[in-house]
């Protein structure tokens, strides 16, 4: 069970899709980051995901871990949104068979997960076809 | 910096080891390790060990495991890279001996994974991933590589036959190695029909849940004949190299950066190709990692791996042998074990002393051990003198 600064700090991201996108290189960075690295001048400004982008490839996770073992099997993918962002997230809503490389997905709020058996809801991001 | 060799290695067989604990699995390894070197003394040792915390609720192994071996109160730490914390541990007691700091450095791997049920044992390793943005929305380590197995074969047309042989080809090396958790052969169909854990990849396609360990005894080059009678094996390659840790932010999920940076180093340092490599134990963590490394070390070109393999190309009798002692699917994955069971592997062909699985005539090996998938790697090559 994790306390409960650690959801705290997760929730821009989860919730609001927050990340920096650097005005030099227009390169987006999700999760946010501090820096391109230590050497670089560019200016990291907030910026939201793009809602719609592609899968990139995926899975059918039949086997997973504790927390999700009702929800097997699940679609996970990984998917490049318009801007660039990149992230993993589970594909719903759509028949496993009809996942495939190219697909164009849009990111929805979901829950995700429950910390233990009486724990607290987690949610997040899940993407589905747009 | 000093020349570094490899006087002394020791394993025991691994496996599910209900009756032994993680203090028991190392001392063993070590004991075999320092009888077979016949050193008087060790200066150092480092310990590669994955997650003891996780895993066994045990950290500050290297207070413990100087105790339990009885050599303190020499200097011992323990080194953390996920899956390749052995071959860091190598890489570490071959920079402690190579700067002169130490002569002789004792360093092991040690993983202790039956203690836990295997929800226990999936969270632990999956913390080798990016919690907060793969783990957290459902990404298991066999996701991960099927992943990159599904890009692999859209972009390169690899056969689910051809990557099942991968294996196959394992099993026939670990099924004649008496140190192996599963020392038996494998049919492609067994491979073909296996429980599926993560779509393409199936149960066959991964390594499993072992207790093991293994160890070496490093020293001066020029002080080898003068401290063990065992015909001395020098390090002469080592890189290491990290790459993202979440596979979604690698340019290439096939490319296996960190391999090529750390294999451009070593391949340096020892002034050697991958043309001269006579053989090499690499990573199987999943079918998938096998054909992408072989790739990402010159073995073949990019796209190419599934068809060597198939041709029998990577086999024991084939042009470049991998994975003579079955690899991390047939002799097992203790995680952080792996990497000095690699160089044990090494040393073993190099020596002439690997029984019915040894390669004739060679001269140089390498081995790669991959943390994560592939946000760490180390690569070392060994070679006779």
């Amino acid at each position: 069970m994790a306390f409960v600064p650690s959801y705290w700090r997760e929730t821009p991201q989860r919730y609001r899709y927050e990340a920096v996108r650097c005005e030099e290189c227009a390169k987006v960075f999700f999760p946010p980051r501090r820096s391109c690295d230590p050497w670089c001048n560019c200016k990291l400004e907030p910026h939201t995901v793009a809602q719609e982008g592609r899968v990139l490839t995926h899975t059918v996770i039949h086997i997973g871990p504790d927390q999700l073992s009702d929800e097997t099997p699940y679609v996970l993918a990984i998917c490049e949104m318009d801007d660039g962002a990149r992230l993993t997230a589970q594909v719903v809503d759509c028949s496993p068979e009809k996942v495939e490389a190219g697909l164009r997905v849009r990111i929805e709020f979901r829950r995700i997960q429950k910390d233990g058996e009486s724990g607290i809801l987690m949610y997040g991001y899940k993407v589905v076809p747009a | 910096m000093r020349d570094v060799a490899v006087i002394g290695i020791g394993i025991q067989r691994w496996g599910e080891l209900w009756e032994r604990s993680l203090r028991d699995l190392f001392v063993e390894a070590a004991l075999n390790a320092i009888r077979d070197a016949g050193v008087e003394r060790i200066d150092s040792m480092y310990v590669g060990c994955m997650s003891p915390g996780l895993f066994i609720g045990q950290e500050h192994l290297g207070s413990l495991l100087a105790d339990y071996l009885g050599v303190c109160p020499i200097p011992a730490l323990r080194v953390e890279s996920a899956c390749a914390s052995g071959g860091m541990a190598v890489r570490a007691g071959f920079i402690e001996v190579a700067s002169g700091l130490s002569d002789i450095v004792l360093v092991g791997g040690v993983e202790k994974m039956t203690d836990v049920s295997s929800g226990g044992a999936t969270y632990a390793l999956a913390t080798a991933a990016d919690a907060e943005y793969e783990v957290y929305q459902g990404a298991t380590f066999p996701g991960l590589y099927a992943m990159v197995a599904r890009d692999y074969m859209r972009r390169y047309g690899l056969t689910r036959e051809q990557l099942a042989q991968v294996a196959v080809k394992n099993h026939d090396n670990g099924a004649l190695n008496p140190h192996a958790q599963f020392p038996s052969k494998l049919s492609l169909e067994a491979v073909m029909t296996s429980t599926m854990v993560a779509d393409p990849l199936r149960l066959m396609d991964c390594s499993p849940i072992t207790d093991g360990a293994a160890v070496a005894i490093l020293c001066p080059l020029n002080m080898a004949n003068e401290l063990s009678k065992q015909p001395p094996v020098k390090i002469s390659g080592v890189g290491a190299a990290t790459d993202h840790i979440a596979l979604h932010d690698r340019k290439d999920f096939c490319e296996f950066s960190a391999t090529v940076a750390a294999c451009e180093r070593a391949y340096k340092m020892a002034g050697v190709g991958p043309e001269q490599i006579d053989f090499a134990e690499v990573h199987d963590c999943f079918t998938i990692a096998e054909l992408c490394v072989i790739e990402a070390l010159g073995f073949f070109p990019r796209g190419t791996a599934g068809q060597a393999t198939w041709a029998g190309e990577t086999a024991r009798t084939g042009k470049k042998p991998i994975n003579t002692s079955g690899g991390l699917k047939s002799k097992g994955h203790p995680v952080g074990a792996t990497g000095v069971g690699q160089i044990h592997e090494l040393v073993t062909q190099l020596r002439g002393a690997a029984g019915a699985r040894q390669v004739p005539g060679v001269k140089r090996g390498l081995a790669q051990n991959m943390g994560g998938s592939g946000g760490s790697t180390v690569v070392h090559i060994l070679e006779v003198v």
